[in-house]
């Protein structure tokens, strides 16, 4: 008894205690980083492809084709329950999922096969895995190359080179005919769009004179003109794409034509070296990373969610930074310390307790239709009724955040000009400063590692915030980034993607949830990744802050 | 100006002979002065920290303040810059005038008036900038941003705060590198850059070791020649070594003001004489 007491009052229990919760914060992180790490990550990784023959529960035997994607435990009992025939000594049954692709042919990506029914599993090394605009991957025996429908080869042995240059080729001539579409049609575009609203904004104001007139149709012919230029390049690049194709056999034997114009990528895995595979890997990371999304985002990369993302956040920063910093100025040097003061103080701290969703309600009411409304009405009446800035988009994106964040920045930014010290203060005024001198060339400049602090804590909560976007400009998919080489170059009215809302799309409402899964895992660890490089950065810049105004110590 | 070679202890019982001091004969009724204080009274809410205070500051003079602690001497020397305006529900009644203006009349730019009447505080306290920077700060505030105007007044001002030496080389390092004794001496460079024409000294070597506070006593010294001095102290050998005229306090009432000479051989009040032979404070 007397033992215990004095262990207990030693401390050791209270260390115990102390350590144990640093532990499991530690595992919880660590295993949530592992568990996204191994899931996210292994989608990349070109895995072979098994050929078996599979006999199911109706006794039908099936030549099959694909990548084993995962396996689980399943208890005989349940199986034999649903129609399986299971060994009787066997208490529990491996039970595969397996990737067959060729979604045109099956309609389906995978199938689910128990381990009891599987014979002859091997890897055929010749297999070829096609990653297609559409219908998912292709898996394949390669047989013939085509041009306009006449066999170029089938010899077994070219047949794979010619495969590859060809489909090169059309790789090419894809991304010029993109190219076309994408930055000189689209320009266009955007230039008669342009002029479009010019000439309705002039008829609002009464001034479209006939002059005004003849120069905007002469421009307008002149576009259209260059437009089809550009629109007879893209017709001609599409017909020589579509000058290919290949020919191949699927697992069931039939034989299937491919046009090259669907092929974004193929790869023999089974004959695939270690080192190739790995620097495949890097490719589709790589790809992922860099491209667009494709198929509903379950396939294809997420560039646009990643700028999306960060540039939302950046504006985020720009807009609440000065706002919280003004506000925390004003409640801790300028307002008189009293009951108002401390009123509104706990009115800011709750601030930061309201629900997300309560942000984005407010941000849909207030700036997306007021706000945004009005603004419309007043400098953008020639582009009504298709709403600029009277709809969701970027900048109402950004400021509804900044203001979800704005407590936290006020808290930290008082906190710091809490703490200069007052002889730095009265120095700075004996000096013959003005407050407002004193303040600005002294105590705000010391405060900024704490300000930094503020939008440190800032950009993590504005990064991972999903609900309130939805409302006030998120998309599933946005044609355009917010960002681009049209004059004037930052387009704030824009609709954009966002990693988290990425997730949720991809996670909920994809046609082909199955298939997306590790997408969802490797969308999340970019988004911690990127929250982590976006904290990285303003820790960095604090540090400096820091070394740069090292306060007086005591 | 040499180190005390006396023996002889000295606590509060300054005798005048060991300081060494540098004794020329002033007289009150012959100064120039600088600063009048009529009848001032001060408030901290409802409690009076100063009584009727009247007195005058000669030019080009050191003016000691000395007193027990809790005296009023930081209040009254607060008062010559207005930096007791920060201090919530702090009034003053009464009138102190800088040559012929009363500085606190209603249309009086405090702003201008401290940098007409610069202040030295207890701890050294620069600014986590430049030495450079934190000379020329005040000359910032004016708006001078000529950089050869700035080269020379900060040259000038750290010359005259001894502190050029040792300076001239690291102008663009952070000041708070240089020790306590240095940061000082910054600190009198930047008050003297934008030229006051009295300087407030509060208890300026109190948080320093003896051999910086003998440089400071020196500079305090040299700064006479061109700039009114007032300085807070609780160490009496200070105030009998540096200052020529010193004013003692009490429990927020002037007691005695008088040239130092006079103050510490031959004080006309009891309670002056009392706390210079130590018998309180």
């Amino acid at each position: 008894m007397h033992g215990i007491r004095e262990w207990f009052k030693s401390g050791t229990p209270w260390i115990w205690l102390n350590a144990s919760a640093v532990s499991i914060s530690l595992i919880v992180v660590f295993g949530l980083l592992y568990l996204i790490m191994v899931r996210g990550l292994g989608y990349f990784w070109p895995s072979n492809v098994v050929a078996l023959d599979y006999q199911d529960k109706s006794g039908q035997r099936q030549h099959l084709v694909g990548e084993l994607w995962g396996s689980e435990e399943v208890s005989s009992e349940t199986l034999r329950a649903n129609g399986y025939v299971v060994p009787p000594d066997q208490l529990f049954v491996t039970r595969y999922v397996l990737k067959v692709g060729n979604r045109d042919s099956y309609g389906a990506d995978f199938q689910v096969l128990i381990k009891p029914g599987i014979s002859n599993q091997q890897q055929p090394s010749d297999i070829v895995v096609v990653v297609r605009r559409e219908w998912g991957n292709f898996y394949g025996h390669l047989l013939a190359i085509k041009e306009n429908g006449n066999v170029v080869t089938s010899n077994a042995d070219s047949v794979w080179q010619e495969y590859l240059t060809r489909m090169q080729r059309a790789l090419e001539l894809h991304k010029n005919a993109r190219k076309i579409e994408r930055e000189d049609i689209g320009k266009i575009n955007y230039k008669l769009e342009k002029l479009r609203t010019k000439t309705r904004g002039l008829e609002l104001k009464g001034a479209f004179t006939a002059t005004e007139k003849a120069a905007i149709e002469a421009e307008q012919e002149r576009l259209k003109q260059e437009r089809g230029t550009f629109e007879a390049q893209l017709t001609d690049l599409y017909a020589q794409i579509d000058r290919d194709s290949f020919t191949a056999t699927i697992q069931d034997g039939r034989v299937i034509e491919v046009p090259f114009n669907k092929v974004i990528n193929a790869y023999k895995p089974n004959s695939m070296s270690v080192w190739q595979k790995m620097w495949m890997y890097a490719q589709n990371v790589w790809e992922f990373l860099s491209d667009e999304p494709r198929e509903a985002n379950t396939e294809g990369g997420v560039f646009p969610a990643i700028f999306g993302t960060v540039f939302m956040v950046l504006i985020m920063a720009i807009l609440v930074t000065p706002m919280g910093v003004v506000a925390a100025v004003y409640l801790r040097e300028y307002a008189k310390q009293g009951a108002m003061t401390r009123i509104i103080r706990i009115a800011v701290n709750n601030l930061a307790g309201v629900p997300s969703i309560v942000y984005g309600v407010f941000g849909l009411g207030f700036f997306v239709y007021i706000l945004g409304g009005n603004i419309d009405r007043l400098f953008f009446a020639e582009s009504l009724p298709s709403p600029t800035f009277g709809t969701p988009g970027i900048l109402w994106s950004s400021l509804t955040l900044a203001l979800l964040t704005l407590p936290v920045v006020i808290v930290a930014t008082e906190e710091g000009l809490s703490r200069i010290p007052r002889s730095i203060r009265e120095g700075s005024l004996a000096l013959g400063a003005t407050k407002f001198e004193t303040l600005w060339r002294t105590v705000i400049p010391m405060a900024s590692p704490a300000i930094m602090t503020g939008l440190i804590l800032a950009v993590a909560r504005a990064a991972g915030e999903v609900a309130p976007l939805m409302l006030v400009g998120v998309v599933k998919l946005a044609p355009t980034l917010p960002l681009d080489g049209n004059a004037p170059f930052v387009h704030l009215d824009r609709k954009f993607m966002h990693l988290g809302f990425h997730i949720y799309d991809v996670g909920f409402q994809s046609p082909n949830v199955e298939a997306a899964r590790p997408l969802v895992y490797a969308t999340s660890l970019l988004l911690v990744l990127v929250i982590l490089f976006l904290n990285l950065a303003a820790i960095r810049l604090r540090n400096h802050l820091r070394e740069k105004y090292r306060a007086l110590e005591g | 100006m040499t180190t005390p070679t006396s023996n002889v202890p000295l606590t509060h019982g300054v005798r005048m002979e060991s300081l060494d001091r540098k004794f020329e004969k002033i007289q009150l009724e012959d100064e120039q002065i600088v600063l009048h204080v009529d009848n001032l009274n001060l408030f901290y809410g409802k409690a009076q920290a100063l009584y009727d205070i009247n007195m005058i500051i000669p030019r080009h003079r050191v003016t000691a303040f000395i007193g027990p602690s809790g005296c009023g001497k930081s209040t009254l020397l607060r008062c010559f810059n207005r930096m007791n305006d920060l201090v919530d529900g702090c009034r003053i009644n009464g009138q102190i005038k800088l040559g012929e203006q009363d500085i606190y009349a209603k249309r009086v730019n405090v702003a201008q008036l401290r940098s007409r009447v610069g202040m030295v505080f207890q701890k050294p306290n620069p600014f986590p900038k430049s030495i450079y920077e934190n000379v020329a700060y005040g000359l910032r505030i004016q708006g001078v941003s000529d950089k050869r105007r700035l080269d020379e007044a900060v040259e000038k001002a750290l010359h005259s705060a001894a502190l050029w030496e040792e300076a001239k080389d690291r102008l663009n390092e952070n000041a708070l590198g240089l020790s306590g004794g240095q940061q000082q001496r910054l600190v009198i460079a930047r008050a003297v850059a934008i030229e006051p024409e009295v300087l407030l000294l509060d208890e300026p070597a109190s948080a320093l070791d003896p051999i910086s506070t003998l440089k400071i006593e020196e500079l305090i010294y040299e700064l006479k020649e061109k700039y009114t001095l007032i300085i807070v102290t609780h160490n009496m050998q200070q105030a009998a070594r540096v200052s020529d005229y010193t004013a003692f306090m009490y429990l927020g009432k002037l007691i005695e003001f008088a040239d130092t000479n006079t103050l510490f051989t031959n004080p006309s009040k009891k309670q002056t004489e009392d706390y210079i032979t130590g018998r309180y404070g």
